[in-house]
């Protein structure tokens, strides 16, 4: 490849071919990931190690083929949890974001109470929330739980940063409060907003897995992380792999469709979103 | 030249004054005396520069006269049109900055003081593409703020401020952060404006050239406590143009003014 010759002396230096770069980048984490599954599979075999000890990739792979029936089943149970608390999360931390925004006696009462349900593990008050919630809703809760905050100080921070002239000019034309809303403070906070919705969608992940773990029931509607905890008792090794895979799957699908959420919208005007060149 | 008398109209109660301050004072809340007292006339029509070094109060005094702050003290009077249209304020800003929304287009930018009357989408839209022509940025209309170069911000500034059609222009060192050649045709741009539209314009900066260049009158101001230290009327035939900045008659009111400043820089560190 040309990335891999000697630059010539002068020319090399100020322009990197950006085409090649960007193929260099992609192409270097599959060879690592390509050359670890190889020397996993090489070590398994070479060493014959058991599959409840340690399972080759292949024999993971072939685990994720054949259980794919109860695998998907769990996978659809656990992204549907992620959604709803991910959901729940972004509109209940935007709102409250809005109406502590709107009224600061109302900050000042319930904020430090956000906090409080930000600091406190999140695993030691799903046993609680099973106790007092359906399981369903308890689920939801713990992923809002770990959801919400990142929206919340997000979109606080941005509707607290809007421009001081921007906001002087708003009150010379004598706009109402909804207005300067929804033509200032909205807009402006945007950037801050999606970068906490951004956050919040892998944490809600965690809260619907953290949630699934302590709940701990059997059934055709229990979630990915369930599966894990019963195929480790089970001695199932190569299952919790395949459901550990899904997990991640899941995980890097829900940040990249965040991230290209936020690049479509800020891209016209943002600077996280635009290219170098400009 | 003329009077402020000349340029009242006979309808208006203020006796053909646009903007009146009376013995105004501003102190901030940290006990620092900003302005005052200051009594200033503006004649409807006029053009007024407020001159002086940073920290004299000259932009306090607009934002007084905005409404976007308050005085301490003293009366603050602006003039107000007869028939006043839901469409229509009566003061136009241009900050020091362009202070543009960034996530929208140059017509939205220009369009939102409208929008925030709720004047009617049509004859908003209309009005926008007017004003966007007469700073000259008509094919403009549809690009995002950071497309423009500062220049081209600076008039969709001043499109904005001028599209509810206001009697008043305020303008608060507008052009201070652009390059010279910039800011001479922004100059030259202004003055042609001025002279169609005959709004009362008063315009705060720094520097003495740009304010004999423009201005009929340029009010010297001097620092802690902002006051007014000299006033000078530039008797200069108009139209002015480019040949009025290298005429021997525009350096000789330079100096004057400057020579009115010159008390301002002694004992004041740092500047």
């Amino acid at each position: 490849m040309s990335a891999l010759q000697p630059p010539p002396i002068a020319a090399g230096q100020g322009a990197p071919d950006s085409g090649t770069l960007r193929l260099v980048r992609i192409l270097l984490p599959i060879v690592v990931l390509a050359a670890g599954i190889a020397a996993w599979e090489f070590a398994v075999r070479m060493y014959a190690i058991p599959p409840y000890v340690l399972p080759a990739p292949s024999a993971v792979f072939q685990t994720l083929v054949s259980d794919w029936p109860v695998l998907s089943q769990s996978l659809l149970t656990t992204l549907l949890t992620t959604l709803e608390g991910f959901l729940a999360a972004a509109f209940g931390g935007i709102a409250l974001a809005l109406l502590f925004n709107q009224s600061k006696w109302l900050e000042y009462s319930l904020f430090p109470y956000a906090v409080i349900l930000q600091v406190t593990p999140v695993i030691a008050i799903a046993p609680l929330l099973l106790i007092y919630l359906p399981q369903q809703t308890a689920v939801i809760a713990c992923a809002w739980i770990v959801g919400f905050f990142p929206v919340l100080s997000n979109t606080t921070l941005g509707l607290n940063s809007v421009d001081r002239n921007l906001a002087g000019l708003f009150r010379l034309y004598g706009a109402s409060r909804l207005q300067t809303l929804r033509y200032l403070k909205l807009p402006s906070a945007l950037p801050f907003i999606l970068g906490g919705l951004r956050i919040a969608g892998g944490l809600s992940l965690i809260g619907a897995v953290v949630a699934e773990i302590a709940a701990g029931t059997a059934g055709s509607g229990s979630g990915l992380a369930y599966r894990i905890a019963e195929s480790g008792y089970r001695l199932n090794i190569p299952r919790m792999f395949a459901a550990l895979l899904l997990l991640s799957a899941a995980g890097i699908v829900i940040y990249g469709l965040l991230a290209l959420t936020s690049h479509i919208v800020l891209r016209r005007w943002h600077e996280s979103a635009l290219g170098k060149e400009n | 030249m003329a009077e402020p008398a000349a340029l009242s109209e006979p309808h208006s109660g203020t006796a053909g004054l646009a903007v009146s301050l009376r013995e105004v004072t501003k102190v901030y809340q940290s006990g620092v005396m900003a302005l005052g007292p200051l009594d200033l006339d503006v004649g409807k029509g006029e053009f007024v520069s407020l001159l002086g070094p940073s920290g004299c109060g000259k932009s306090t005094a607009l934002r007084l006269i905005a409404g976007l702050d308050v005085p301490t003290s003293g009366s603050v009077g602006v003039a107000h049109h007869a028939e006043l249209s839901p469409a229509k304020n009566a003061i136009g800003f241009v900050f020091q900055e362009p202070t543009l929304m960034p996530w929208t287009s140059v017509r939205e930018n220009v369009l939102i003081p409208l929008k925030l009357a709720h004047a009617p989408a049509a004859e908003a839209d209309a009005r926008v593409s007017e004003v966007l022509a007469q700073v000259g940025l008509a094919e403009f209309a549809e690009a995002y703020p950071r497309e423009l170069s500062g220049g081209m911000k600076m008039r969709v500034s001043l499109a904005r401020a001028l599209v509810t059609d206001p009697d008043i222009l305020l303008m608060d060192e507008p052009f201070a952060a652009l390059d010279e050649i910039t800011r001479f045709r922004l100059n030259n741009d202004l003055l042609s404006l001025w002279r169609n539209l005959r709004k009362t314009v008063i315009f705060v900066t720094h520097s003495v050239f740009e304010s004999v260049y423009l201005s009929q009158r340029v009010v010297v101001m001097t620092a802690r406590p902002g006051r007014i230290g000299a006033e000078f009327r530039i008797d200069a035939p108009e139209p002015r143009a480019e040949d009025f900045r290298t005429s021997a008659e525009y350096a000789g009111y330079c100096r004057q003014v400057s020579n009115a400043l010159a008390p301002s820089y002694s004992g004041q560190p740092g500047r």
